[in-house]
This record gives structure tokens, C-alpha cells and sequence, in this order.
């Protein structure tokens, strides 16, 4: 039992050693993600005049927008890596659970994500003119960040076998991510705009929620999403 | 070593594999011919676990299918016509990366020896990418055989090599299966597997057409006995 779960958390460090040197290599995800995010925000920038009072109003919706846009290329890269060279099939080959390929995905996918996020955030702040160095937006970007990949690598892997994949997945995700991302921009905003506690706690409590069941709904399925 | 029962498989309304009854005996060698669409891969794919049977028994090293799959996969080494490695890490990467998804142990030693084996030390730490087609098929049967399975499952594994790449492909493939494994391989090249296997099995229509060892076929017959099967 102890071997198992050993060479289960071993996997799932080598599928994200993998994605890591990979990507470290190639630059291909990182690059496109970050191109993306940054276009994004430029348009926001020349496209909505704000004034100082209501920036950080708009800020919570702003980034929010542009981490899933981002993230959702990001996705389809990192699934489409495994599709190109039957690399899938290398994965499904492997005598561990198929849970721990998932987790593997999904944490690199999360660093990847993460990574954007952190360059995002300076740039943001520059252009913008607002500080977004609060611990609480910090923790919220990563629990919304979680529940994004946790879905995100389910159904990127679901989409990837099929041949309208890039199409495809937002179309799947950006419906299921509806409640992540309101309880995010809700929870962002909320800590941004300096608001109580009580306010702040229900949807904070709400992403805290759905990253537990999109997690363990993710864990469960992922079997038969793979399988033939 | 593997044993199929009344095998079926449907996708959607088309019946790819009716009531297919297949044995392996440890130690064999046994080439699956059929034309393309006979449902080759397919059967592979149900023999390595990556596909369910719609119905049937199958039966991999003593372990079930799908029940025992984990099992299956650890005694199971596959090669298909892609290499199911990854561009951008070198070959010892790949070899590393699958190792430890395989719990292979005293894994340095190993990637050392497989390398040897498929003849690519000199190229370890070039990125996979820059190899040609065979190489990266070479590497490909490398990865297969670092776990040292009892069961070898090719798939087509010659498909857009040169005849140079297909000859040291040859080579390795014999090198491979000499040291006792049982394996299991499709081809719709006659030529190619004549001398490789110990068996033919001819698929066709969704179950096994026709069966012969190469003893008893006389030189330049299989491809006698491939038509008359699928004739048949």
C-alpha cells in the first residue's frame, strides 16, 4: 500500500518534472500564454478611459478575463503536446492510476498559470496605476487559479481527442468556470476595494467550495474521460 | 500468456472485432496480418489496455482486462507507429520520464544499458526532436523495453521508415524478442514479418481468419495462405 502510493506520487512528480523541462526547452506555452495576457490588457488599457476612482471597480473583471483567456490557450498547448506524438497514449501505458496523470497535468498547468499570473500583476499595476500587491487578491488569484486548472485539465483532456479541440474547449469551460469566476471577480474586488470581512467571506467560501468538488468530480471522471 | 475470448467491439454502429478467439503461448512470436481497416490496431489497443472490448474475456500475462489493468500495463511494453516520446527533452529525458512512471529501479543503469541496446548512446542527450524517423523509433522500442516486460505489443512499428531504418528495426526487434518476451505484432507487410515471427494470424471481418506457424509454411507461401484467408 505504502509502495503504491509512493510510485503514485512519484508519477505524478515526474509528469510535472516533464512538462517543466519540457516547456523550459521550448518556450512554446509560457510564451503564448504571456503574448496573449499582455495583449489583452493593452487592449483593456486603450479601449476603457477610466478614471482613477473606478479602476479598481474594473480591475477584478479585467484580470480575471485575461487569466482565463490565457489560461484556456495554456490548456490546449499542454494537452496538445501529449496528442501530437501519441504521447497520450505513453501516459495511459503507464501502470499507475490515471488519477495521478491528471494531478500531474493539473499542476503544471497551475504553475504555468501561476507563472503568467505573477508577470501579469506588475503590468497591470503599471498600466493601470493600482496597486495589486494584497495578500488577499494574492490568495484569491490562487484559489481561483486551482478551480480554473482543476476543471481546465479535464475537460482539455476530453477535448483534445477530439478534432475541434482548440475550438472546443472554451465552449466546455467557460460555462462550467462560471461560478469560479464570479466568485473570484466578487472576491477580488472585495479585497481591492477594501471591503469587510462579511462581505468578502461568502464568496470566498463559495471558491473555497468549488475547487474541493471540481477537484474530487475531476479526480473521479478522469478515468473514463481518458479511456477510448 | 494471452488469451482472448469471443472478443467484440463496436464504435457507435460499426463492428470493428466479432467474437474474436486468440491464444499466445509464452515465448511466441506472432505476426497479425490483415489489410488496412481490419481492425489491427484496434485489437492492440484492447490487448494493451487502452481500449475497452464491448464484450469478451481477455486475459493479459494471467491478469483480467479492464478489472486488472494496472497489472497488465507493468508486464506490457507497446510500440506503435508513433514514437510516444517527447520532442523536447533528449533521449535519456524520455527514458528518465517514463522510468519513473514505471517505477523502474536502479534507473541510471538502466537508461545506460536501453541506450546500448538501441544503439543511440552516442545521441543521449540530444533533443529527440533533431532525430530522424528511425531513430526515434529505435528510442521508441527503448522505452518499451526499460521496464523489461514479459509482453511486447508492435503496432505497425515500420510505417515511414526507409529500408535502411526498417532493416536495424529488424535487428533490434529480433534482439528483443530473443530473450524469451512473447510478442504480438500487427503488419499488412508480408515481406517484413516472413522471417520475424514464429506465427501468422490473419485478420479479417472482425475475427481471426486463419492461423500457421512458419513451420508450416514453405518459402514464399504466406503470401499464398494471407490470400486464400482472406478469400476465405
Amino acid at each position: 500500500m505504502e509502495r503504491e502510493s509512493t510510485a503514485y506520487f512519484k508519477a505524478i512528480g515526474a509528469i510535472v518534472w516533464k512538462d517543466l523541462a519540457a516547456e523550459l526547452r521550448s518556450r512554446e506555452l509560457l510564451s503564448a500564454m504571456l503574448v496573449f495576457a499582455m495583449l489583452v490588457i493593452l487592449i483593456f488599457n486603450f479601449a476603457i478611459e477610466l478614471q482613477p476612482s473606478l479602476r479598481a471597480t474594473i480591475t477584478p473583471g479585467v484580470l480575471w478575463v485575461t487569466f482565463a483567456f490565457a489560461g484556456t490557450l495554456g490548456l490546449n498547448r499542454s494537452m496538445a503536446i501529449e496528442k501530437d506524438r501519441g504521447c497520450l497514449d505513453g501516459l495511459l501505458l503507464a501502470p499507475v492510476d490515471r488519477s495521478a496523470i491528471y494531478f500531474g497535468k493539473a499542476l503544471s498547468n497551475l504553475a504555468f498559470m501561476l507563472i503568467v499570473e505573477l508577470i501579469v500583476l506588475p503590468v497591470y499595476s503599471l498600466l493601470y496605476n493600482t496597486n495589486l500587491f494584497n495578500p488577499g487578491l494574492l490568495l484569491t488569484i490562487l484559489l481561483g487559479s486551482i478551480g480554473y486548472v482543476a476543471v481546465g485539465t479535464l475537460l482539455a483532456s476530453m477535448a483534445v481527442q477530439t478534432r475541434t479541440r482548440d475550438v472546443l474547449l472554451p465552449i466546455l469551460l467557460f460555462p462550467v468556470i462560471l461560478p469560479i469566476l464570479m466568485a473570484a471577480v466578487k472576491t477580488s474586488g472585495g479585497f481591492l476595494q477594501s471591503a469587510p470581512m462579511e462581505t468578502i467571506w461568502p464568496w470566498l467560501n463559495i471558491l473555497i467550495v468549488y475547487d474541493v468538488i471540481f477537484t474530487a468530480v475531476a479526480f473521479m471522471l478522469y478515468d473514463s474521460v481518458v479511456e477510448e | 500468456m494471452i488469451e482472448v475470448h469471443k472478443l467484440a467491439k463496436r464504435f457507435g454502429l460499426k463492428t470493428v472485432l466479432r467474437g474474436l478467439d486468440f491464444q499466445v503461448a509464452p515465448g511466441e512470436f506472432v505476426a497479425i496480418l490483415g489489410p488496412n481497416g481490419a481492425g489491427k490496431t484496434t485489437f492492440l489497443r484492447i490487448l494493451a489496455s487502452l481500449s475497452r472490448p464491448t464484450f469478451g474475456e481477455v486475459r493479459v500475462a494471467g491478469y483480467q482486462l479492464p478489472k486488472q489493468a494496472a497489472a497488465v500495463r507493468s508486464r506490457l511494453g507497446v510500440v506503435t507507429h508513433q514514437p510516444l516520446l517527447y520532442g523536447d527533452l533528449t533521449a535519456e529525458e524520455n527514458l528518465r520520464f517514463y522510468g519513473r512512471m514505471y517505477a523502474v529501479p536502479d534507473l541510471d543503469c538502466r537508461i545506460s544499458d536501453v541506450l546500448e541496446l538501441v544503439g543511440l548512446s552516442a545521441r543521449r542527450r540530444d533533443l529527440v526532436r533533431t532525430f530522424s524517423r528511425g531513430m526515434q523509433q529505435r528510442l521508441a522500442i527503448g522505452r518499451a523495453v526499460l521496464h523489461d516486460p514479459e509482453v511486447m505489443l508492435f503496432d505497425e512499428p515500420h510505417t515511414g521508415l526507409d529500408q535502411d531504418a526498417c532493416d536495424m528495426l529488424d535487428g533490434l526487434l529480433r534482439n528483443v524478442a530473443g530473450r524469451g518476451r512473447t510478442v504480438v505484432m500487427t503488419s499488412h507487410d508480408l515481406a517484413r514479418v516472413e522471417d520475424l515471427a514464429t506465427r501468422f494470424d490473419v485478420l479479417s471481418r472482425g475475427v481471426i481468419a486463419a492461423s500457421k506457424p512458419r513451420s508450416g509454411l514453405g518459402k514464399r507461401n504466406l503470401l499464398d495462405f494471407y490470400r486464400k484467408a482472406l478469400a476465405g
